[in-house]
């Protein structure tokens, strides 16, 4: 019973996503608005819930539900707060793109579905837990891909699920070994199960076992599915595939290095932080496509995030890494709403933006340089939490690249905000811009400069 | 106290977007509110007594990483906020004939005030940061918005460019923060316990992205080219505003980040920026004299000033063993040039607007015999010449005296070649007046007439060169601030 009234967040997430798929079932098309508040109101109970429990609890403690297979501690807590939070975000940022659609119903529950999946990803403490949460995150996220049965978003789809059933099934085979090396699947009995075991053998298992979050978190090398999906999807689609999976997916490797694997697996994180923040950094330079650009300075950003998790050891990397999923996610959000708005496929299309839309193009401005860490943004008190910890624990050549890393992206964040900003409208006057995209914008720039000034308050 | 001084200028320029539509309202409050800035920037300078950091305020913001809202002045940073209210009010007079939106542009400068102020009060290297970042955008609005021929490019050009450059600086506040145990960003602290000290390779780059970030801004040969056209397409006031006061932002980093917080560094790359300070100097009067526009001749001998401080802090951190005095003469010379590069250049701006504000032109062969139709206005530029090539008895005099003896024992033959530059700006002026104001009288094609200077330009003028005037007569007043200042900072660098 006490382990139930723990996960309240996620069974509100669950019960929102019955509710909506049953209220669905009954509605006519006009009215199938109504499953997405409903979703709303989940997501937002969820998020609360989520919240009031981690101030009751406070953040030092971590408790162990369903015999440790479940773990509520501070990076969960983040996790339950923030995916609800960003979803909601993608509900509203999509409203446009999916009004009496004919599967309007479908895209609330596969959207609170994988909020679910990522929350479970946050809090697994059993590898088997892992596994169905991982299942959970992804299988939703397919389907949302190919939502518009159009050819871009069937080809995102199809890649994705390809790519994810391999993950998945190298997953399941670094489960097998690691279960028949250590004779457990609960990760208080890993620790101590893989003590004997020769270090190289461990490392392959772990190899095979991290493949499945790596692709969810679009880690290089299991990133390819990340720049197509993100171009070939919805707008709220791209947004939720970058920005929700990413938080689980990272909070659970950040979980088993830390509680389950041998402390050398760190360093394999440390090079995969390092490719991942260089290669993505490479492939966004010349990136004509908004949504390119952004899906490519994703892969870059889950770089920056790994480094928290390469020096997962100290207490400080674990709120570090708790702060930057929060500050990353929604800024990175606040971009994909600004793209939903504007509606432009290339960079070029949002020149003069500032002059069509003054509050947009200062949106634009506020995310994207918050993507680069300048302060005030949330990033930049995320970027340096992280940075600070990485250097405690000696990963001081990680920040040197990581620092320079930065200084470069600040080259394609410019080429898409200068011309928003400084040159002058391409021709057409108005700009029939989406309101709801344009309020989610607002909403997350807003949040970005808040949690960025008010870090002293969120970090305490 | 401090923080009213710092915010007050904003306050005023919220209130005076209200008064949009009452041009003259505008003007005036913008008068009122500086005037009421130079009063309160008098007033701290006289309360500040005892040594350190004075009128120091601290905020807790965001303790996990060390940083705080932590403002405090010396007698550094007094006289730069002195300097500045006075040179802000100054423009504030002039501008009483603004025609373009007076009230946006008097709250964008009030802005723009604030921010400046607020880096010469930053005991902490974020909010250093935010008010340096925020000064380029407001100055790019200046530029963009009230500036004349080329002025969106030249805009563009300059805030692209030194963006970038503020960018590196946040690099190099990062490397100083995450290097220094615990993680902080205040000042103070970490001029306390200086970190790198013994990283010879790290401190190397952390300097490295910090003096990038602060050259770009002061600025410094070969990192100078956003400043011709910047200086050249902005309104007078802008110029002023930009070369008087913004410029200080990059050498007072120097002063109050890079030599102090990273001694051991400064100390072994101090020759490196007594090159390029004597570079600075050198190619800033060459491509001054081989200018025929004025406000670029203008531009281009801030180059060259601001190539005297980067010698005089450089040598500070040269000179070696039981020399004290030498240090402190170079740090007080490089911390009197900025003041004194203040008010003069500040007064050669402004009258630099006057030559376009009468014919929209700013090309000396176009004119000729102006002390005939305008003999306040030649007089005034006279002055101001004079001024700005340091004859003695004016305030630049007392800057580079005291550079160049501070320098001479330690740099001996740097000191020299920057002796060139001297001659040369007194050439490049001496030259220009000749060109402006003697001989045949010539105005450019279709300007009918040349009025003689009006009171609205004549009293902040006549002001602002009255006090380069007053430093160099009797240096005291400014120095007697200064040295204890230099004295520590001086201190700072030897530990």
């Amino acid at each position: 019973m006490r382990s139930l009234t723990l996960v309240v967040p996620e069974a509100a997430l669950l019960i929102g996503a019955v509710a909506a798929l049953s209220t669905g079932m009954f509605l006519p098309r006009r009215r199938q608005w109504l499953t997405h508040g409903l979703a709303g109101v989940a997501l937002l109970v969820a998020a609360v819930a989520a919240l009031v429990a981690g101030l009751l609890t406070g953040s030092g403690t971590a408790q162990a539900a369903f015999h440790g297979t479940y773990h509520v501690d501070a990076l969960l807590t983040t996790v339950r707060v923030v995916a609800p939070v960003a979803a909601l975000g993608v509900l509203t940022m999509a409203r446009r793109e999916v009004r009496a659609h004919p599967r309007e119903t479908e895209y609330a529950v596969l959207v609170l579905l994988a909020t679910l999946g990522t929350v479970l990803l946050a809090g697994a403490s059993d590898l088997l837990v892992l596994i169905a949460a991982y299942l959970l995150t992804g299988v939703p996220l397919y389907a949302l891909a190919g939502f518009d049965k159009d050819h871009a978003g069937t080809e995102s789809a199809l890649k994705l699920a390809l790519f994810g059933a391999l993950a998945a099934a190298m997953m399941l085979l670094g489960v097998t070994a690691i279960f028949g090396l250590a004779g457990g699947t609960v990760y208080a009995t890993l620790h101590e199960g893989l003590g004997d075991i020769p270090e190289g053998v461990v490392a392959g298992a772990a190899v095979f076992l991290l493949t499945g979050l790596l692709f969810e978190a679009g880690v290089v090398p299991a990133h390819f599915w990340v720049p197509d999906a993100t171009a070939g999807a919805g707008v709220g689609v791209a947004a939720l595939l970058t920005t929700v999976p990413k938080l689980g997916a990272v909070a659970a490797i950040h979980r088993l290095v830390a509680n389950a694997l041998p402390a050398d697996v760190s360093v394999v994180v440390a090079l995969l932080a390092a490719a991942s923040m260089t290669l993505g950094n490479l492939a966004a330079f010349w990136q004509r496509g908004a949504r390119r650009l952004l899906a490519y300075s994703t892969v870059s950003q889950v770089g920056y995030l790994l480094i928290a998790v390469a020096a997962a050891p100290l207490p400080e990397a674990r709120d570090a890494l708790a702060f930057y999923l929060a500050a990353y996610a929604v800024t990175n959000l606040g971009a994909f709403a600004v793209v939903a708005a504007v509606r432009g496929e290339w960079i070029d299309s949002y020149a003069g933006l500032v002059r069509r839309a003054p509050a947009l193009a200062v949106s634009l401005v506020v995310c994207l340089l918050g993507l680069v860490g300048t302060p005030p943004t949330a990033v930049f008190v995320g970027k340096l939490t992280v940075f600070t910890a990485g250097v405690h624990a000696g990963l001081a050549w990680l920040v040197v690249l990581a620092l320079a890393n930065t200084v470069a992206s600040v080259f394609y964040y410019l080429r898409w905000f200068a011309p928003a900003v400084f040159r002058r409208p391409a021709g057409e006057a108005g700009l029939s811009m989406n309101g709801w995209g344009a309020a989610t914008a607002y909403a997350a720039a807003v949040l970005s400069l808040a949690l960025g000034v008010g870090a002293g308050v969120v970090l305490g | 106290m401090l923080s009213l001084v710092v915010f007050l200028p904003a306050l005023a320029a919220l209130g005076l977007l209200t008064a949009r539509s009452r041009p003259q309202l505008a003007r005036w409050g913008f008068v009122a509110a500086t005037a009421t800035e130079v009063v309160l920037a008098a007033a701290l300078w006289l309360t500040a007594s005892g040594t350190g950091f004075r009128h120091e305020q601290r905020l807790s913001w965001i303790p996990g990483i060390g940083v705080s809202y932590h403002v405090g002045v010396d007698g550094i940073s007094l006289a730069l906020i002195a300097m500045t209210s006075v040179l802000f009010a100054a423009c504030a007079v002039y501008s009483l004939r603004q025609q373009r939106a007076p009230a946006t542009f008097a709250a964008l400068m009030l802005a723009l005030e604030t921010t400046a102020i607020g880096v010469f009060a930053a005991l902490d290297l974020i909010v250093f940061f935010l008010f340096f970042d925020l000064s380029l955008v407001l100055m790019y609005f200046v530029i963009a918005g009230w500036g004349h021929r080329d002025h969106r490019r030249a805009a563009l050009h300059f805030f692209l460019y030194t963006f970038v450059g503020s960018l590196v600086l946040l690099l190099g506040f990062i490397g100083i923060a995450i290097a220094a145990d615990p993680t902080t960003f205040d000042i103070a602290a970490l001029i306390e316990q200086p970190p790198l000290r013994d990283a010879p390779v790290a401190g190397g780059f952390v300097l490295l992205a910090v003096g990038i970030g602060l050259a770009i801004k002061t600025p410094l040969v070969p990192l100078h080219t956003w400043l011709p056209p910047a200086h050249t397409e902005a309104p007078a006031v802008g110029s002023a505003i930009l070369a008087g006061v913004l410029l200080k932002l990059g050498t007072y980093g120097f002063v109050r980040i890079a030599l102090p917080i990273l001694p051991d560094a400064w100390r072994r790359f101090a020759l490196v920026f007594v090159i390029l300070g004597v570079v600075s100097v050198l190619y800033g009067a060459l491509v001054a004299l081989a200018q025929s526009d004025v406000k670029r001749m203008i531009a281009y001998t801030s180059v060259n000033h601001m190539g005297y401080i980067l010698l005089g802090l450089g040598t500070a951190g040269m000179i070696v063993g039981n020399t004290e005095p030498a240090r402190q003469l170079a740090i007080t010379g490089a911390a009197t040039q900025m003041v004194s590069h203040g008010l003069i250049t500040g007064a050669l701006f402004l009258l630099a607007g006057v030559l376009y504000a009468r014919a929209r032109e700013y090309d000396m062969a176009s004119f000729g015999g102006l002390a005939g139709v305008a003999p306040r206005y030649a007089g005034l530029m006279a002055v101001a010449a004079f001024a700005a090539l340091g004859l003695p008895g004016f305030s630049g005099f007392i800057a580079e005296f005291h550079i160049f003896t501070g320098s001479l024992g330690v740099q001996p033959v740097a000191t020299a070649v920057a002796l060139l530059g001297v001659l040369l700006t007194a050439a490049l002026f001496l030259r220009a007046l000749h060109r402006l104001f003697l001989g045949e009288r010539l105005l450019p094609g279709g300007v009918g007439r040349f009025d003689d200077v009006a009171a609205r330009e004549l009293v902040p003028v006549a002001a602002l060169l009255a006090l380069a005037t007053v430093i160099g007569v009797l240096p005291r007043t400014l120095l007697g601030t200064l040295e204890p200042a230099a004295h520590t900072v001086a201190e700072w660098v030897t530990l």
